[in-house]
């Protein structure tokens, strides 16, 4: 296992957002977390991040070292967890080229940052176009580049996805998870993406999650997920 | 019109001051949305530092182990209390902040209020009530150009302030940490996630601010050579009005905006009782800020302080 989540519990003051979770992603994998607003998601990806607090019975290890010592921005420069937060959250201040260059912060290695950078505009070249602008004046689809160019740069053991087809027309959601697929293929990095769109999640990946108010309920593989007349009924609309 | 060029000279000098110390506010209210009212008593504590390490160089040189002119002097005392003040204002930062930073805003603004006192009675209990002089580290030069005087000093109080300042700037369009700034201006909670270590980049913006109100505390003192330990209060409010008239984050806003306050305080000081002073210069300041809430370059948006 790359990334082994035990028992993981996280609360907001009185209400428990996670009651107890588990799973585990192996190396190379795609896996998808699909549930409604307010199931507990995000709250999964941000506790991996270490941005929440978990509860103590908690146990998370990451490539075999204990998640739960370190530092939000230790997870990312240290382990190489990147992290797309929901909405985006990229810098508007700053241009295309500043926020892939922040994700850099504490890379000492510049040949292999220059050599991330073609990759990151090889993937999308529309980013190329856009270098010096600053990153709020741009569309959706290309922010949703940005962001995921930025995970890219920060480190790409494994990406954490949070709702990357928030706000996104359908065939722009379909090239930014073909990207994605691409990263996962010639770079081997693992994904965990977490969403409400549960058709298009379980189409991208190859095992899935249904979490249900901070429990999972069911796990599988997203073919069989996708038949299974339960997550039709409640998650793909029929 | 000789009368107003010599004020306009007179207010660029104490222009200077406002501008260096809004400096230091307009940073970390930037990417903190916290005001560290302890500033103003950081200015003071580096005016003493500039004192301490001026009167160590020139022992040093009366004594033959070095051997440099004053006005060497005068530049390492600059340097070196910025670099020592820098480390004052981190500590504030380690110790009085940043165990609040998840608490409401209240408690963080009465914490620097407390600071500023422990500084000041600090500095008294440590060198009592008598006042302090600035050694005179270079001749005053007067030059008459036209019925207008300048002095040298005044020249270099202007210069090393807009040096500073231009000096800041740089940093922050240019290097990774100014980068790591702005990005935490604009969405405070976001920065970790690309990895930047954020508690350095948040002592970082405490020391380079404190660092520039040493800078102001030596500038003034070398203009106005008596100190006492409540010099920084009444400065230390002012130039947080121009740090808020330049706007949130803006370093030609709070340099502007402090020019603007020492030009307004003298000019009115020209025209009118110099008793009506503030009461006038500040009147004219609130116009402003009705108009302009958000300063000369502030944005209307709030830093995202949420994931």
């Amino acid at each position: 296992m790359l990334l082994s989540v035990e028992n993981l519990q996280v609360s907001y003051g009185n209400i428990k957002a996670l009651h107890g979770i588990s799973f585990g992603i192996g190396e190379g994998e795609i896996v998808c977390i699909i549930g409604a607003n307010g199931a507990g998601k995000s709250t999964t990806l941000r506790a991996i991040s270490r941005l929440v607090p978990a509860q103590p019975g908690t146990r998370m290890t990451f490539m075999g070292k204990d998640l739960l010592k370190y530092e939000p921005d230790k997870v990312v420069s240290d382990l190489g967890i990147s992290h797309v937060p929901e909405g985006r959250r990229l810098f508007g201040n700053l241009t295309v080229m500043e926020n892939l260059r922040l994700a850099t912060f504490a890379r000492k290695d510049p040949k292999g940052i220059a050599e991330d950078l073609e990759r990151v505009f090889a993937i999308f070249p529309r980013l190329k176009e856009r270098e010096n602008q600053k990153a709020g004046t741009m569309s959706g689809g290309e922010q949703q580049m940005l962001a995921v160019g930025r995970a890219f740069m920060s480190g790409r053991k494994i990406m954490l996805l949070d709702e990357p087809s928030m706000g996104l027309a359908p065939l722009l959601m379909k090239s930014v998870f073909d990207s994605m697929k691409e990263i996962n293929r010639t770079e081997g990095t693992t994904i965990l993406v977490v969403e409400q769109n549960a058709r298009m999640a379980l189409q991208f990946s190859g095992r899935g999650y249904v979490l249900e108010n901070g429990r999972l309920v069911l796990e599988g593989r997203s073919d069989s997920l996708l038949a299974d007349p339960l997550v039709k009924k409640a998650y793909l609309g029929g | 019109m000789a009368i107003f060029l010599q004020n306009l000279v007179n207010s660029l000098q104490w222009g200077s001051f406002y501008a260096l110390i809004a400096l230091g506010y307009s940073m970390v209210y930037s990417i903190l949305m916290l005001f560290n009212f302890a500033h103003g008593d950081i200015f003071m504590v580096g005016a003493y530092i500039g004192v301490g390490v001026s009167f160590g160089l020139l022992a040093l040189t009366s004594s033959g182990i070095l051997a440099i002119p004053n006005w060497l002097i005068l530049v390492m005392t600059i340097l070196i209390s910025m670099f020592l003040t820098s480390f004052v204002g981190m500590i504030v930062e380690r110790v009085g902040y940043r165990p609040l930073r998840n608490a409401p805003r209240a408690s963080a603004a009465i914490t620097g209020l407390m600071i500023g006192i422990i500084l000041e009675t600090g500095n008294l209990i440590l060198l009592g009530a008598r006042r302090i002089s600035f050694p005179s580290l270079i001749e005053t030069a007067t030059y008459d150009i036209g019925g207008v005087f300048l002095t040298n000093k005044k020249i270099m109080i202007v210069a090393v302030s807009l040096l500073l300042t231009l000096a800041l700037h740089q940093f922050i369009r240019r290097t990774k940490w100014g980068m790591a700034m702005r990005a935490m201006s604009f969405d405070f909670v976001a920065v970790p996630l690309m990895g930047v270590p954020v508690n350095k980049v948040i002592a970082l913006t405490f020391g380079i601010g404190s660092a520039l109100a040493a800078a102001a505390g030596i500038l003034f003192g070398i203009a106005y050579p008596v100190l006492d330990p409540y010099m920084g209060v009444l400065f230390g409010w002012k130039a947080f009005v121009a740090a808020i008239l330049g706007g949130r984050g803006s370093i030609l806003g709070a340099t502007l905006a402090g020019f603007l306050l020492g030009f307004t305080e003298i000019f009115v000081a020209m025209i009118f009782p110099s008793t009506l002073r503030d009461l006038i210069a500040y009147s004219i300041i609130l116009l402003i800020l009705t108009f302009r809430p958000h300063g000369f370059f502030g944005e209307p948006y709030s830093a995202q302080l949420r994931l």
